[in-house]
């Protein structure tokens, strides 16, 4: 049996546990219809020109888990950011663990998506924003809808902000050969809220995890938000990760990815903008060896006059990596005075590496500047002659001009306890400790 | 002055197309539709011998198995192909010796096209290739060329005189299976040019082929071969026109480069098929396949100004095979009113030391989709590749599209590639300025747009750059609020 035969034969089961009545399995039932006809992408599909999910659909993946499984937190302690206090949201298998996590209802909502789901007293805001801007055509997001039932839930009401950033961490512990999880998160923040988000998808051993990932951002007037994903997973993960964001006027929302490891990952990243004076920031660094393959596939829709957009993705490959960056920005009719901005490098470390990238513009609007630009290159001979010259190996020297390279993106991320992680992550994965930190 | 905007976006909305006459020439033309018979039937009139009409067979056959592709950013109603002639030759085909033999109605289609034969040959030193309909007209200075032991002649003609040469050559760069569009040419191409420039030779004059499609309800389908053996060098200009109409027609070509060991072919387009009216009725279907093959140290250089046809499809490309060579493409696509363009280039390195090129000015005004999509695939065994490509879009009032889709795959950590892309509008502080100097806005536009298109320009061969230049300039007028 295909996972796709598997997944609609599941859902029947899905649905006994679940209360029917409840509006949001109108909005299940549709999306489930929606999987079947469209089914998984294939690479004939110009979004998924270069990444085949051929292979996972062959493995037999357990949808369900058949136990609950329960974490010390010494275990799973180095996947925090356990310098400094954090809201935490734990999933152990998709299974949200209590023990591991410290949510909060203190003027702010930081909890589950089951309870947003089920309780009465978040029924209206589920009905405005829940499944509003994930987009129904897309198959996958469609299969996540089908199958939503747990997640993160964080709503931030006007003028609000937490008191500390808030982490989302899934964890799988392979007791499963192989395990598929299709987390929901629901993101809230309304005008002049502002919000810090950490998210990081963690395999605990070497086993097949799949996880089909659907996250729904919304940013009110004025608000701020800033999402950081860290993807450092293990050789048999598989990350599909597909994020929507909705900003209204003035609002500021960033998303930063790190990359650095697991099999096969995938990011869609959609922004929406749908007010004017708005600013979206997508960043990210990726760096690969191995086998492993990163896609970064990003939308930026300018639908409103005066917003800005910048892009800057950068991307180390070795061994037998590939890198996929497709990055799209439409500028609609009325869209005047966009300034959109996309940039992509790539350092091919590796003869066997392989960077396929496409940045794509799409402008309607006469009055704006956009402009992309990308690279593929390799370190520049002289500049490491330089540092040689001066008595640095050629490894700390090819590593110092590689932390450079991704010194941009790491600028702005503005938690330093978790610029130092990421520079930490760096240091690892290119197998040097230069003895600084950015 | 006072002319208002206004009456300037009047003028030019209704600003005709200059080479939209028809001419009245006795023509015969084959009934429309398209089965094995009409190929035979065309493979006989051009008494091919029997592999070329297999070939066409072959193509045949293959084009029917195949879908009409769909994954270009561009809306047309789709040709029925069907409802086209296949071929269409002018009448009483006589081979000229000279001009004065040539019907005097044909000459003046010639002049209204301001190629003067006459006055081409003895000023420019431009041999021309005319190819009306489907067929190939005249062909001037062919002696002149003979002597050097250049061959340049209708395709047709090769095929009767250098068999041999078409054989070896014909499909081995755009294979019949290519495309759609290339296996309906292969398929039912009616004429087109041969050129062959031997070993060593540096062909002393542009050589140069002038397209028009003439007759109601006919599709152009004409190839194109340029073979430059080892250490020559050619330059090829090409030419299109085609009457107004309210139909669409279809202009489906392939054009084979082969530039041996140290060879170097420039190959310049002006195209300017009918685009269709203000309203976007009727004009020009541009399928086009052209594709140049580089052996070692070669350099195919393609230039494009593409002013015309309502819908155009076009990627002209260079295979890097041999090591050292070079790919260039710069390019000029210009839209207006309801014309959509989808091109760009590819560029395939597959030798060590590779390097390429690519210049793509779009312009979009009125009601026009500006498409650029380009490829640049750096090989898996490709040493050292280097690529640049920067695609600037100029943007000319808000009903516009501007768009570009460029892939890039690096299978080699040797590649340097480099991409860059703007798009933005006429700035109003440089119209001011000029303004301020007493310039209108309308010359003014014209000043910036041949700044901005000039890189492109300037590789484009003498004669062909003031035609381009006059080109620009009336695709754009008042096109600018």
């Amino acid at each position: 049996m295909d996972l796709k035969e598997k997944l609609l034969a599941s859902f029947m089961a899905f649905e006994n546990q679940l209360d029917l009545e409840h509006p949001v399995h109108d909005i299940r039932s549709e999306a489930i219809k929606n999987f079947e006809q469209l089914g998984f992408p294939h690479r004939k599909l110009e979004a998924w020109k270069y990444t085949s999910l051929a292979s996972l659909q062959k493995t037999d993946f357990t949808l369900f888990p058949k136990e609950d499984n329960s974490l010390e937190y010494r275990e799973v302690k180095p996947y925090f950011l356990h310098e400094i206090d954090t809201y935490k949201i734990v999933f152990i298998d998709g299974i949200y663990s209590s023990y591991l996590s410290e949510t909060t209802h203190d003027g702010v909502d930081i909890c589950l998506m089951s309870a947003a789901l089920t309780k009465p007293m978040y029924k209206p805001i589920i009905d405005v924003y829940f499944n509003k801007i994930a987009k129904a055509e897309d198959s996958l997001t469609s299969l996540n809808t089908a199958f939503t039932r747990e997640g993160a839930y964080i709503y931030i009401p006007k003028n609000k902000a937490p008191r500390k950033p808030v982490e989302i961490l899934h964890l799988s512990t392979g007791s499963e050969a192989a395990l598929m999880l299709q987390p929901r998160n629901l993101i809230i923040a309304e005008d002049n809220a502002e919000l810090q988000v950490i998210e990081r998808h963690q395999s605990l051993s070497s086993n097949a995890v799949l996880t089909n990932a659907v996250t729904e951002i919304f940013a009110g007037k004025n608000a701020q938000v800033d999402y950081y994903k860290v993807q450092n997973d293990r050789e048999g993960a598989s990350l599909i990760d597909n994020t929507y964001i909705d900003q209204k006027d003035s609002s500021q929302v960033s998303v930063h990815t790190f990359s650095f490891g697991g099999k096969l990952t995938r990011n869609n990243l959609n922004f929406f903008q749908d007010g004017s004076g708005i600013n979206s920031v997508l960043k990210g660094v990726t760096i690969l060896g191995e086998k492993q393959h990163v896609d970064h596939h990003t939308l930026v829709h300018h639908q409103q006059p005066h917003c800005e957009s910048h892009q800057d993705y950068k991307g180390i490959f070795g061994q037998q990596s590939t890198g996929v960056f497709n990055g799209k920005i439409i500028v609609d009719k009325i869209a005047q005075k966009t300034n959109a901005f996309q940039q992509n490098n790539n350092l091919l470390i590796s003869d066997k590496a392989n960077v396929n990238t496409k940045p794509q513009l799409e402008i309607f609007a006469d009055d704006v500047r956009c402009s992309h630009g990308c690279t593929i290159g390799q370190l520049d001979q002289e500049a490491l002659f330089y540092l040689r010259s001066r008595g640095i190996p050629q490894k700390e020297a090819s590593a110092l001009m590689m932390y450079a390279f991704a010194n941009n993106v790491l600028e702005s991320v503005r938690i330093p306890e978790l610029k130092a992680r990421i520079n930490k992550l760096i240091a690892k994965k290119l197998g040097v400790n230069v003895g600084f930190a950015l | 002055m006072a002319y208002t905007e206004e009456e300037l976006k009047k003028e030019l909305e209704s600003k005709e197309y200059a080479y939209g006459f028809y001419t009245d020439i006795d023509s015969e033309t084959f009934p429309k539709g398209l089965s094995e018979e009409i190929v035979i039937a065309i493979s006989r009139k051009k008494e091919e011998p029997q592999w070329m009409t297999e070939w066409r067979l072959e193509s045949f056959r293959l084009w029917q198995e195949m879908e009409e592709p769909e994954w270009a950013n561009v809306n047309y109603k789709k040709p029925d192909f069907q409802d086209i002639s296949y071929y269409s030759a002018p009448n009483k085909k006589p081979k000229y010796e000279s001009l004065d033999e040539v019907d005097p109605e044909l000459l003046e289609t010639f002049e209204k096209l301001g190629i003067s034969l006459e006055e081409q040959k003895k000023l420019a030193g431009v041999a021309v290739d005319v190819v009306m309909d489907s067929v190939s007209v005249a062909t001037t200075f062919k002696k002149t060329l003979a002597e050097k032991g250049i061959i340049f002649c209708s395709i047709s003609e090769a095929i009767q005189e250098h068999p041999e040469l078409v054989r070896k050559y014909i499909g081995s760069v755009v294979p019949q299976r290519d495309n759609f569009y290339a296996a309906l040419n292969s398929a039912v191409f009616s004429d087109g040019s041969f050129c062959y420039i031997p070993k060593g030779v540096r062909c002393p004059m542009e050589l140069s082929t002038y397209f028009r499609i003439n007759q109601a309800g006919t599709g152009q389908f004409e190839r194109t071969l340029v073979i430059a053996d080892e250490g020559s060098y050619v330059s090829y200009l090409e030419g299109c026109t085609a009457p107004s109409r309210d139909e669409n027609q279809l202009h489906a070509a392939v054009v084979e480069l082969i530039a041996l060991d140290n060879a170097e072919i420039k190959y310049s387009t002006v195209q300017n098929w009918f685009p269709g009216d203000k309203e976007g009725k009727g004009g020009v279907f541009n399928f086009v396949t052209k594709r140049g093959l580089c052996e070692r140290n070669a350099k195919i250089s393609w230039t494009q100004v593409e002013t015309g046809s309502a819908v155009t499809w076009k990627y002209p490309s260079c295979v890097l095979k041999g090591d050292n060579s070079i790919g260039e493409f710069y390019s000029i696509a210009v839209t207006n009113n309801f014309q959509q363009a989808d091109t760009g280039t590819k560029m395939i390195h597959l030798g060590n030391n590779t390097r390429s090129t690519i210049i793509s000015k779009g312009i979009s005004a009125g009601q026009s989709q500006n498409s650029y999509r380009g490829l640049v695939q750096v090989g898996r065994r490709a040493k050292n590749a280097r690529n640049f490509s920067q695609c600037d879009s100029l943007l000319m009032g808000n009903r516009c599209g501007a768009h570009t889709f460029p892939y890039i795959e690096a299978g080699n950590s040797t590649a340097q590639i480099e991409h860059e892309a703007t798009t933005s509008k006429i700035g109003e502080d440089q119209i001011f300025y000029c303004n301020q100097r007493g310039i209108d806005t309308e010359k003014a536009i014209a000043l910036i747009v041949n700044g901005f298109s000039k890189e492109v320009l300037n590789k484009l061969p003498m004669e062909f750059a003031v035609e381009a230049q006059k080109l620009l300039e009336i695709s754009l007028e008042g096109s600018v609020g």
